[in-house]
């Protein structure tokens, strides 16, 4: 299982990166992709929208099932990647590089709760 | 009395002693037994399928089959040639359920493939479901597929069909969504009323064509209208009268939906129908129901299967946007037996035969004084016109000929049908009624 | 196989209609379409040839065995078809007056009456097309009535086990209400003390359906309806598994206030494909001046249209329903009447328990213990140990000229494939079906590998389902080979 180190994660296997002082990337992990199965479709949230810790801001389908996607952060969406409309199997290809939504967040500290990459894949294990 | 268990009394025992227990009784121990009806039901006994059949035959023989029909009002007669029912009555066809396991009904999910290109082609749209359970159900569905956040409001032209405004009404109750007639000027919706109705809560505009009256509306205008004020168009359509008009695609719909009754369907009291549902691409995921697609196999052959599943109940669960689980399958079926062997040909045919007798019989009963043509815009194959008799006396006047006459409206006057089935003389004979009526 | 479209030829068509014996009327040109539509040209003989071959190529309860857990794939008597097509039924207008269509009317009538006596119910629509729209109507019924009593506003939730139908949670949701979901006990019963926990003055109901989607009977039923009842809240009867009780046990007896019924499972109309069906809504007393209209009303001893409905929930439909098959249904019930009805659900339920007992050898059940007319088998432990699934099991049992079971439903059971014999298979097809059940598994367990690669003699092998999502071809294309 791949987990890049610069990467905080949520214990709903959502991954988050920093990119800005208060913007992220928010994306699904190589564990969540791998789980999910061939993704054929990706419903991401519109630009504008409010995000809540947890709630769901979109949510990705395979063939026979949906699952949400929850945010790991409180925010506003600046960007979806809407490559993925078309290409929902990047999220299975390239989990990492696929990104679903930039957010800038509202205040920092709730992130807190993220996990680190070893403490991510700590968690992983024991779910399994 | 009837029944059809294969199990013989012998059989019954051994299974009994299999699973060791000695009565049928016994395998509703876990339920509380003051819930088991002892007594039994308070029905008749069964019978023998002779007497079932005596029985269902008197029913049939309390109903009026009128030889010549002049009534549509959302159900039309029009000619079936003989294969379409032969094809709908074969048996696998007929007991098959739901195309879930593909391998081994590829029979069903092609023809399914196929009747939703033949909707694509008759309404110009991109793409259809797989049918829903009739036009008004489908123009109903249709409003849900445009509701979003902030747009909620539906209005629908009141020139719409009674049933199909009730229906749209009582879903979009259900919904807690607003829902408003368009008003209606000389049988037209009203496009100024339509105008300063559109706002940016509105999410779809509906509209029929040709519409109750019969009349033919200005559909590219009032898409133009609609999507002006961002939102989405909706139209509703006879698909016979489809062979000629302008199609939903060329009047710049988003969906267009309609009853696929005359294509094949006998008037059967109403039911079961067909509702029809095409879109554009960009709406292709908001569709309900069941979907065909085409894909392959792991050998590289063709194959068609049920797809886009996750948009549906069984996987969405509260999240679908539609609860619906049937389509009507067999109907559809139907449908495309009888667009595949009559051909565009056939279908303009049958089209312009109903548009041509209704015009003529149109202007044989206007003729008549007090008869008059109640709207002057241009129509299809149905009409209203003024009435100067008791509504009643002329039906029944009419009955006894064998007429069923156009349909009487709670306004006064009567909406007129007329399809290919109707002949030259039969309409004639309807004329020489109408005047010997007028004159006692 | 090639499509309509690829057989169509250029000039080749039938000839139906007369010419016309009347002027050719043309409309103003800027009302016409452009482009013609561009369906096939083909003859009768192709387009019956066509169809032929597709019916080869599907398969029906007339081709064998279908023991489709939650569908009552039972046999479809030939005696309702021939019923429905008669001239006196299917050439009837239904706006025609009412003095023309007292048969019409008098079935309706019929059927709503049967349909009462049998689950306990006061009254009854036919209206609905289907099951998910009965569930819609009876539903509504619920909201509406909470409307009256000027609670629609906070009675909003609706409670639903985990176990239950996906249509549930959709139909709850098209109401405009929220789901609270609760989670089913192993043998997917109700939980007691979930239920207490989850009923409050938001509560506009409960949807449920006893027997369970486990084929288990909730000996504490009385007790759940009870709990909803006092909590202000009234329940609704997902009829879908009525083939294990119907006559024995009836739903109003168990405290439901309105149920659906699905024509097309219990009553034997036929599926069709996937429809027309009939959703069969009833209700007790209180809740009939909701119903959609029209009403049937006795007026004068005669059944007769009853349009003036003020406190009805509106239409769900145009016209009457699925008539026709209400036609087949009546039919079928009148066929079996006082004794044949709760024979049939009593041998449901035997062949169920004994299809059970014999492939109990080898599969494992998710429950044990007697079940009602559907059990469901797990193959949660093969998954693990072999990689052998539920959809693995079932693709083989294609390659036997069995239809499977239902795969993959209840949600709360792991790999699950739920088998529903019916009633109206004989104890030898019972045996062979399990003899070829159990030599499935054997196969499998043998040569896990192998399975995945199934079925082989079919007229496709497993198609690639993510490529049809993915890249959805949903109409063939003139434009694309």
């Amino acid at each position: 299982m791949n987990t890049p180190k610069n990467l905080k994660y949520s214990k709903t296997h959502e991954w988050v990166e920093f990119v800005g002082a208060d913007t992220v990337k928010i994306g699904l992990t190589d564990f969540a992709q791998q789980k999910l199965g061939k993704l054929v479709f990706v419903n991401l949230p519109l630009v504008g929208d409010e995000l809540l810790i947890d709630e769901p801001l979109g949510d990705v389908e395979s063939v026979k099932a949906v699952s949400d996607v929850l945010s790991p952060v409180n925010g506003t969406v600046t960007d979806v990647n809407e490559e993925l409309l078309d290409s929902p199997g990047m999220i299975n290809d390239d989990p990492y590089g696929a990104w679903l939504v930039l957010v800038k967040v509202n205040i920092t500290s709730d992130n807190d709760d993220l996990l680190t990459a070893e403490g991510y894949e700590a968690f992983c294990a024991e779910e399994e | 009395m009837g029944h059809y268990i294969s199990i013989t009394d012998e059989q019954k025992k051994e299974m009994l002693d299999a699973i060791g227990l000695s009565s049928l009784e016994e395998l509703y121990d876990a339920a509380p037994s003051h819930l088991i009806k002892k007594n039994g039901l308070n029905i008749p006994h069964g019978m023998s399928e002779l007497e079932t059949l005596r029985t269902m035959e008197a029913l049939a023989a309390k109903n009026k089959v009128f030889p010549t029909i002049f009534r549509g009002a959302g159900a039309y007669r029009h000619y079936i040639p003989a294969i379409v029912s032969a094809v709908a009555t074969k048996e696998t066809f007929v007991t098959a359920y739901t195309p879930y396991q593909s391998e081994i009904s590829q029979g069903i999910l092609q023809s399914i493939f196929e009747y939703q290109t033949m909707i694509c082609q008759l309404t110009g749209m991109d793409v259809s479901n797989a049918s829903v359970y009739d036009g008004a159900t489908a123009a109903a569905e249709a409003t849900a597929m445009c509701r979003e956040r902030k747009r909620t409001k539906t209005l629908v032209s009141a020139t719409a069909h009674p049933d199909v405004i009730a229906v749209m009404q009582t879903y979009c109750w259900a919904a807690n969504a607003e829902i408003i007639l368009i008003p209606e000027k000389d049988g037209l919706i009203d496009a100024g009323s339509l105008h300063d109705m559109l706002d940016e809560t509105v999410a779809c505009v509906y509209l029929a064509q040709p519409n109750y009256y019969g009349l033919i509306e200005d559909a590219p205008a009032i898409g133009q209208l609609t999507h002006e004020a961002g939102a989405k168009f909706i139209i509703g359509i006879n698909p016979i009268a489809a062979a000629c008009l302008k199609t939903p695609a060329e009047s710049g719909a988003d969906i267009a939906v309609g009853e696929g009754q005359p294509l094949g369907m006998p008037l059967s009291f109403g039911g079961p129908y067909l509702g029809f549902m095409a879109a554009t691409s960009a709406m292709m995921r908001k569709l309900p129901g069941r979907i065909v697609g085409e894909t392959t196999d792991s050998e590289g052959n063709r194959a068609f299967v049920l797809t886009l599943q996750a948009r549906e109940q069984h996987i969405r669960r509260e999240k679908a946007s539609s609860n619906i689980c049937s389509n009507q399958a067999l109907c559809a079926t139907t449908a495309a037996v009888y667009m595949a062997a009559m051909g565009p040909e056939g279908i303009k045919n049958a089209a312009v035969q109903s548009l041509s007798k209704a015009h003529y019989m149109a202007s044989k009963i206007s003729e008549i004084a007090g008869f008059s043509l109640r709207y002057k815009g241009e129509f299809f194959h149905e009409f209203v016109t003024e009435c100067p008799l008791d509504t009643e006396k002329l039906m029944s006047a009419l009955e006894e000929k064998g007429i069923l006459g156009g349909l009487p409206l709670s306004g006064g006057g009567i909406l007129w049908c007329a399809t290919e089935m109707n002949t030259k003389d039969e309409i004639d004979s309807l004329i020489s009624v109408l005047r010997e009526v007028k004159s006692k | 196989m090639k499509l309509l479209f690829e057989k169509s030829i250029q000039g080749r068509s039938s000839c139906y209609l007369p010419e016309c014996d009347l002027p050719v009327v043309e409309l103003s040109a800027n009302l016409t379409r452009e482009k013609s539509a561009l369906l096939p040209q083909l003859s009768e003989n192709d387009v019956s040839r066509h169809y032929s071959e597709l019916e080869k190529r599907a398969y029906g309860v007339n081709d064998g065995f279908y023991p489709l857990g939650s569908c009552t794939m039972k046999y479809n008597p030939k005696i309702n078809e021939k019923i429905a097509s008669l001239d006196g039924f299917t050439g009837i207008h239904p706006l025609q007056p009412e003095s023309t269509v007292r048969g019409c009317i008098a079935v309706l009538s019929a059927a709503e009456k049967l349909l009462c006596e049998i689950t306990g119910m006061d009254a009854m629509t036919l209206q609905p097309a289907a099951g998910a729209h009965g569930e819609f109507t009876g539903m509504l019924l619920i909201k509406k009535y909470h409307e009256k009593r000027g609670e629609g506003n906070n009675r909003t939730t609706v409670i639903i086990p985990d176990s239950a139908h996906g249509t549930n949670p959709a139909t709850a949701a098209m109401c405009g209400m929220t789901v609270v979901s609760i989670p089913s006990g192993e043998d997917g019963c109700v939980d007691i003390e979930k239920l207490r926990q989850a009923v409050g003055e938001d509560t506009a109901g409960l949807m449920l359906t006893n027997p369970n989607t486990l084929g288990i009977f909730d000996k504490n039923i009385l007790e759940i309806t009870k709990i909803v009842h006092d909590a202000g809240g009234l329940v609704y009867y997902d009829g879908a598994n009525l083939n294990a009780i119907m006559g024995v046990i009836r739903p109003g007896d168990m405290g439901f206030d309105c149920i659906h019924l699905n024509l097309h499972k219990t009553f034997s109309t036929p599926h069709g494909g996937g429809g027309p069906g009939s959703g069969a809504v009833g209700c007790k007393a209180f809740l009939a001046p909701y119903l959609p209209m029209p009403h049937i009303t006795i007026n004068g001893g005669q059944p007769t249209l009853q349009a003036d409905c003020p406190e009805s929930i509106g239409k769900v439909k145009a016209f009457y329903g699925n008539f026709l098959v209400v036609v087949r249904a009546l039919s079928y019930v009148l066929t079996l009447g006082k004794e044949g009805i709760p024979d049939a659900a009593m041998y449901a339920v035997l062949s169920a328990n004994y299809l059970k007992k014999r492939l109990s050898e080898k599969y494992i059940m998710a429950f044990d213990g007697l079940c009602m007319h559907e059990f469901v088998m797990t193959l949660e432990r093969e998954a693990k140990e072999s990689g052998v699934r539920a959809l693995d099991i079932a693709k083989a049992l294609l390659d036997k000229g069995i239809h499977p079971p239902t795969m993959y439903f209840p949600l709360i059971v792991h790999e699950a494939l739920m088998a529903e014999p019916t009633e109206t298979e004989g104890k030898e097809m019972l045996d062979e079906a399990a003899d070829i059940f159990l030599a499935v598994y054997d196969e499998a367990m043998k040569d896990p590998e192998k399975i995945h690669s199934l079925p082989l003699t079919t007229p496709i092998r497993r198609p690639d389902e993510v490529e049809a999502a993915r890249n959805p071809r949903l109409r063939w294309n003139p434009d694309v080979q």
